[in-house]
């Protein structure tokens, strides 16, 4: 036996295949097809009996107004504000608690050092370059992200995301794009890189690259604190909660219109081409298992984090408390490099730290604002930062933001590249160099516009 | 879409590293079904924590392997990607039907939807053309008898021919009979008549003469029918997948050939 006489018998019958259906004269798929589907049919008739119809078919009263064309963007905004609203409020408390212990623990930590006669230089480089970044990134980042997507988790296994795609389709439609790329998008949410991978139920590789290239455009895991954070800076006195999800889910809506418009103008230039239609099935709402979705989303969340934390937060720390202490021509590398950007920041609403601390956060959009208050505190005063108070008091006192500063900051934060984690994902999707590096500039491109447009608009209206 | 899970959790990003993990398993038991029927609620239930995430070769589509012991053997569960048919319209219906066929599981599961179970029983039908083991796992019923629909179990494993586990995987009901039918089915204790679907005569006639070619060249590896139907309407897919086949089996009977001149 060889290969050649195995090929051989397998040609034969390919040939005699020919033969008998010459052509596809058979119409084997279409006879397949009815014949299995009879079959199922007949069985299905006589095991299954249907007793009178329930009086009232709640599954279909609910969809009626979830996605009807009136009420189906209201309810789904209602939800969506509801969701920040729970996480902002439920996050404060948590937040402020974890941030006294951690920086107590910093304190110890010194101490500690101290004791063992570690020197003055190698002693902060631990306690406040490496220790205090880890301690801000778990402080800020783990209470929002414990309760947002457990409660996240619950509506999806309750069965509204799906919901969700179905009302958003025509609107992907219309921009040229696939409907499905309403759930890639959620699944941003969670992560742009997760987010990125999930673009594969997207068949057409047309749709499936916009959506790819638009993902970063939902705030992920990253960049919901920091929404969360400037947020609460601009929402102050009794319905400050409300206020900062209002602006939260402001925010998360214009990322959603942006991904609609670049959509749009990608399907009409870069990837032309027509929508591809599917079927989207709608499944039966189902009562969440509230204790398992909790536990495991919390879980989960928490090693995301904590793993985020110890693999770049700690070692950014480490490089940003060396850019902001290493002396150079009598200021620090980082005062050099914030000062050569400050220009270009200024332009667009923000200033130089701002814009060094974003390209340093390209590693993991989670150290942006760490990285921020580092920049600040190492050029000024130190403070104990475990509230939003002394967070108000660093930026808007000692540093001269306005509110627009923050609006323009969140707004850059929520269009700019996505992290070096997604854009390797998306090399590694595409396989290209040239999708992955578009996928960073386009959304630079749009974060700059976006925010000197605001910027510009609000100087010459005189709001700022 | 799985948020909860693999997808958005802490393993995001562990796709791809992990490729089969587990080779000493006793039997390989493949997990098929609509989507969104509780197929995956089926294997987080039966697998837990033992599971390791993959993409399937060559294509973009998760692959999931997950391991559970009973009665001291070792079964691997491969879960298919969710389709509701396996005509190869898709990369996940193909991956699905390629792996029914070549990768010659033990035993299939066919999680169906109590709720719509008409719908399900196509696919049941198309896994039925491909093997016999198979046990059909109706999920769902508790959400059927909220419906109000009755289901004639016994009735229905006499239709199909293979056995029927009434199931409410999400409260870890019927799951223990479950794993029961499925290591009888994977060691070959339960004989399955399923009756195969006759199509028209002029198929059946053309199947009847490439039937025993086929059998002639792979023996009694795999599915000569199904083969037959698929060689008839010239499925690449299915070619290439059988051209590998050959090449793997002529190389190591070389390889024997090699060992027993030496």
């Amino acid at each position: 036996m060889n290969r050649g006489s195995a090929f051989t018998g397998l040609n034969e019958i390919l040939q005699e295949a020919e033969r008998l259906n010459p052509a596809g004269s058979l119409k084997l798929s279409d006879s397949i097809v009815s014949a299995i589907y009879g079959r199922a049919e007949r069985i299905a008739q006589k095991a299954v009996s249907q007793e009178a119809r329930p009086a009232v078919d709640w599954d279909k009263r609910l969809d009626d107004i979830l996605t009807s064309k009136l009420f189906g963007f209201p309810s789904m905004f209602l939800l969506l504000a509801a969701l920040f609203w729970v996480t902002v409020s439920g996050a404060n408390y948590p937040s402020e608690v974890l941030a006294a212990v951690l920086f107590r623990g910093q304190e110890k930590l010194a101490e500690l050092l101290a004791w063992l006669r570690v020197p003055a230089f190698v002693s902060s480089f631990l306690a406040d370059g490496v220790y205090r970044c880890l301690a801000w990134v778990v402080s800020v980042m783990l209470p929002p992200m414990a309760i947002f997507f457990p409660c996240f988790a619950l509506l999806e296994d309750l069965g509204y995301l799906p919901r969700v795609a179905f009302n958003l389709d025509s609107l992907f439609k219309k921009a040229g794009a696939h409907g499905k790329q309403s759930l890639t998008m959620s699944m941003g949410l969670g992560c742009n890189a997760a987010g990125v991978i999930s673009c594969r139920i997207i068949e057409s590789p047309r749709e499936r690259l916009i959506a790819v290239l638009t993902n970063n455009f939902v705030p992920c895991n990253g960049r919901f604190p920091t929404l969360i954070a400037l947020a609460g800076l601009l929402a102050t006195g009794a319905g400050a909660s409300a206020g900062a999800a209002l602006i939260v889910s402001g925010m998360v809506l214009s990322g959603i219109a942006v991904t609609l418009a670049v959509s749009w103008i990608l399907s009409k230039t870069l990837l032309k081409g027509i929508p591809s239609s599917f079927t989207l099935e709608l499944p039966p709402y189902r009562r969440p298992q509230l204790g398992r979705v909790i536990a495991r989303s919390v879980f989960d969340r928490i090693l995301f984090v904590l793993r985020r934390a110890a693999c770049v937060a700690a070692p950014a720390g480490a490089v940003i408390w060396l850019a902001a202490n290493v002396q150079a021509g009598g200021a620090s590398i980082m005062a050099h490099f914030a000062g050569w950007l400050d220009p270009f920041g200024r332009l667009l609403g923000m200033d130089g730290h701002i814009m060094a601390a974003f390209l340093l956060g390209l590693p993991a959009n989670e150290i942006v604002l760490p990285v921020l208050i580092m920049s600040y505190t190492a050029a000024g005063s130190m403070l104990e930062l475990d509230s939003f108070e002394a967070l108000r008091q660093l930026f808007m006192a000692e540093h001269g933001w306005t509110w627009l500063t923050a609006v323009c900051m969140m707004l850059f934060s929520l269009l700019h590249y996505p992290c070096g984690t997604t854009l390797w994902t998306i090399y590694k999707e595409t396989n290209s160099f040239k999708w992955a590096i578009l996928s960073a500039l386009i959304p630079l491109l749009v974060a700059c516009l976006v925010c000197f447009a605001a910027a510009r608009a609000a100087r010459l209206l005189g709001w700022a | 879409m799985g948020l909860t899970r693999r997808s958005g959790g802490s393993r995001a990003m562990q796709e791809g590293f992990l490729k089969r993990q587990y080779s000493g398993a006793d039997y390989v038991v493949a997990l098929a079904g609509n989507p969104n029927t509780g197929k995956s609620t089926v294997f987080n239930a039966l697998t837990g924590l033992n599971q390791h995430t993959g993409n399937w070769p060559g294509k973009t589509v998760l692959r999931a392997e997950g391991r559970y012991i009973h009665r001291g053997m070792i079964f691997k569960l491969v879960d298919l990607p969710g389709t509701y048919s396996l005509m190869a319209n898709s990369p996940e219906e193909q991956v699905a039907r390629d792996y029914l066929c070549f990768g010659k599981p033990d035993a299939t599961v066919v999680v169906a939807d109590a709720t719509c179970l008409e719908r399900n029983l196509n696919l049941v039908l198309q896994v039925l053309e491909i093997t016999t083991r198979v046990v059909v796992c109706v999920n769902l019923v508790d959400e059927a008898r909220r419906k109000k629909i009755k289901i004639d179990f016994q009735l229905l494993a006499a239709e199909l021919g293979v056995p029927v586990v009434p199931a409410a995987a999400r409260h870890r009901h019927g799951l223990d009979k479950l794993v029961e039918v499925v290591s009888e089915m994977a060691a070959g204790r339960i004989t399955t008549r399923p009756v195969a679907i006759r199509y028209g005569e002029e198929i059946e006639e053309s199947v009847r003469k490439l039937e025993p070619k086929i059998k002639k060249l792979v023996g009694e590896e795999f599915n000569s029918r199904w083969l037959a139907l698929r060689l008839l309407d010239k499925d690449r897919a299915v070619l290439a997948a059988l051209e590998n086949w050959l090449a793997g089996r002529n190389s190591l009977a070389a390889g024997m050939e090699g060992v027993i001149l030496g």
